[in-house]
């Protein structure tokens, strides 16, 4: 199942690209302080239908990454190279003209906060006629028809008299609705949705989730989702993207991922997941000290100061050399000087996971 | 958000009578003698004594508040029965000015519309000035348009008032002769007259308040513009002119729009340095005339007049902020 999740590198310049492409992406922000790389390298692809889950703790550059795909980074405030295809249009490049015709319509995005995301001042269905508005000349009264439609579409009760009400009269979960109502209004190809869960309450959480991949199966959208949530990953993604310092260290499919884990930071991320299972004497294990600072990255490997296996690395390799992404299997590649037996082993050790395959 | 209006009149109303109380209180306990002002040097103590009490000024303070709001509502008549030419004041009576024989009322009423010609003139310059550059030194934010629209704006409102109307004044008046010297007639009088007269005054008031709503602009703007619902806007595919005004600068409205409303209150209560400089017969000036001749009814009525116009800017802006954020009209 994750044949075609593989590198761009089989994709990229002759074959025919896939719907989402990424080729060595990279944003940096000059600040007082230096240059931030807050994604440095980030390369994936992704067809229609399917989902990628960007996993990393806060500041791996998974929103960063996200924001660069819809191309709302200021040109100004940020410096992109690499590439990014949508529908075969580079977003790095695009002119801000086609930009902004490809944004709202063949690529939207939801984000965690939806009361702060939703125009405190306008109605649900004002914002959401004027997302219609923005992409073509649609009669008002069409413009309401659709959002109204859409609004119902997404489970908001009563959408015809609702459609006139403020964001701050919808529940959390309401909003986040109406939000994702607003993204898909125009059909579009492609969802980024970032944190869409994080700020709602747990009993919401698996409704949103579960009305994203019914929207995903009627339109046939690719998805892009960030998140920090394994379990959101394990429901949700085909394909998983670990981010850590703004890099990639391990990718693959969803089952890959989850039963052999090949990178330290993704046995720390998943052992830091409640096990409804375990005992309850277990404690939780978060992953020792703080992500890195991105204007000065460590040297040798970027994990190193938080890794607790670097001693079986021999010659202090991880001190000195930055890992490359290497394969693990087919389609799964990770970020790691361990060798695959050691990954295996220690893996299980680390997660407490069986090894299936 | 009926009951919310009635409340914020009802308010208005109490906020008036208080008002009004502690202004008539505040000239009545004053050294000066309103019956020694009722006639120039010819006075005799037995004159004075006999206006106190034709004007009434040796009844209790009671007594005289009442008249007065009495006076107000239905007019009042001095001089009644007294065998001596009797003076009429209709309603609304704020009394009348013996120095210069005239209800105070209608003194008023002469100076508002100027100062509303200056005060509207000046408002209209400074908003769209203002706002304009605030949003401009937002988007240029840290580059050097933003630099020198605040460095400017910094300047211009540390100059003093009369320092900048004077400058205009001697500069574009009397040095270059630009314009005529200051006249003013009604716009509906002699429109070019007025207009020449009323340029460099709304200039003058404009260039302090213009820099101070730059200022406040930016601010706004700059923090309206990191919100979350900005980049939804964005993410929309809506033009960079949409999301500055249709959502940074919506959301930043409410402090500009309250300073504003405020501003303008104020102003109509009379622009004492610039209409003082300018020769225009407006609020401010009559205000000044009558602390200087020590006429204690126009006093009285002027700052009644002038604390009534912040009173009611009060209450519309408070109106405005249901206009303009849905959230309040919830609560």
């Amino acid at each position: 199942m994750t044949a075609q999740s593989t590198g761009p590198a089989t994709a990229a310049g002759t074959t025919k690209r896939a719907f989402l492409e990424l080729d060595d992406l990279k944003v940096s922000f000059q600040t007082e302080d230096g240059v931030v790389r807050a994604v440095d390298g980030v390369s994936f692809a992704l067809e229609r239908g399917r989902t990628m889950a960007i996993v990393g703790e806060s500041g791996s550059g998974k929103s960063v990454t996200s924001q660069a795909i819809m191309g709302l980074h200021s040109r100004r405030a940020a410096k992109i190279t690499g590439h990014a295809w949508v529908d075969g249009v580079d977003i790095v490049t695009a002119p801000d003209a086609e930009l902004r015709a490809l944004r709202g319509q063949r690529m939207a995005m939801i984000f965690q906060d939806p009361l702060s995301s939703l125009h405190p001042f306008y109605t649900v269905g004002k914002q959401l006629v004027e997302a219609v508005q923005a992409h073509g000349e649609v009669p008002k009264a069409e413009a309401r028809r659709r959002a109204v439609s859409m609004l119902d579409r997404v489970g908001i009760p009563n959408a015809a008299r609702r459609v006139d009400d403020y964001p701050h009269s919808f529940s959390g979960g309401m909003r986040q609705r109406a939000m994702i109502a607003m993204a898909l209004i125009n059909n579009p190809a492609l969802l980024i949705a970032d944190e869409p869960t994080t700020a709602l309450d747990v009993t919401v959480q698996a409704q949103i989730l579960e009305l994203i991949r019914e929207l995903q199966a009627e339109y046939n959208m690719a998805i892009v989702l960030i998140t920090h949530d394994l379990g959101v990953v394990a429901e949700s993604a085909d394909d998983v993207t670990v981010m850590y310092g703004g890099r990639v260290v391990e990718r693959g499919g969803v089952d890959e991922i989850f039963s052999r884990p090949s990178m330290p930071y993704t046995w720390g991320l998943m052992s830091s997941v409640p096990d409804m299972e375990a005992d309850r004497g277990k404690r939780l294990e978060p992953i020792p000290g703080q992500p890195p600072s991105l204007i000065n990255l460590p040297k040798g490997c970027v994990f190193r100061p938080r890794c607790a296996y670097a001693q079986h690395v021999p010659d202090g390799r991880c001190d000195t050399e930055r890992p490359d992404l290497t394969p693990v299997d087919d389609g799964h590649d990770a970020r790691c000087f361990l060798t695959l037996d050691q990954k295996r082993t220690l893996a299980v050790k680390a997660t407490g996971t069986e090894e299936v395959a | 958000m009926l009951g919310f209006v009635v409340k914020r009149l009802g308010a208005m109303v109490v906020m008036l009578v208080g008002l009004s109380i502690t202004v008539f209180l505040l000239f009545s306990v004053l050294p000066a003698d309103p019956a020694r002002l009722t006639c120039g040097k010819s006075c005799t103590p037995d004159v004075v004594q006999a206006n106190r009490v034709r004007l009434g000024l040796d009844k209790p303070l009671t007594e005289q508040y009442t008249t007065y709001v009495k006076g107000i509502f239905a007019g009042r008549t001095y001089n009644e029965g007294q065998g001596v030419a009797e003076i009429d004041c209709p309603a609304p009576c704020l009394g009348y000015s013996f120095s210069q024989q005239k209800p105070v009322t209608e003194l008023i009423t002469e100076a508002v519309p100027v100062t509303m010609w200056l005060a509207l003139g000046s408002f209209v310059l400074w908003m769209a000035i203002g706002v304009t550059g605030g949003v401009i030194a937002s988007l240029n934010r840290g580059r050097w348009l933003d630099v020198a629209l605040q460095s400017t704006a910094l300047v211009l409102y540390s100059l003093p008032t009369f320092f900048v109307g004077l400058i205009m004044l001697i500069v574009v008046i009397v040095q270059f002769g630009l314009l005529p010297y200051p006249d003013y007639y009604p716009p509906t009088q002699d429109f070019p007259k007025f207009f020449d007269t009323m340029l460099l005054p709304w200039l003058t008031i404009a260039t302090a308040s213009a820099a101070f709503y730059v200022r406040l602009t930016r601010t706004q703007m700059v923090e309206t513009l990191g919100e979350d619902y900005i980049r939804t806007a964005r993410a929309k595919g809506l033009t960079e002119r949409a999301v500055t005004v249709k959502h940074a600068l919506r959301a930043g409205l409410t402090p500009i729009v309250t300073a504003a409303g405020l501003d303008l209150g104020l102003l109509l209560g009379g622009a004492i340095i610039v209409e003082q400089i300018f020769n225009l017969p407006g609020v401010g000036r009559l205000a000044v005339g009558s602390v200087i001749d020590s006429d204690l009814p126009v006093i009285t009525g002027v700052t009644l007049v002038a604390a009534t116009f912040i009173i009611i800017a009060n209450f519309v802006v408070d109106l405005l902020y249901m206009v303009i954020d849905p959230r309040v009209r919830l609560s």
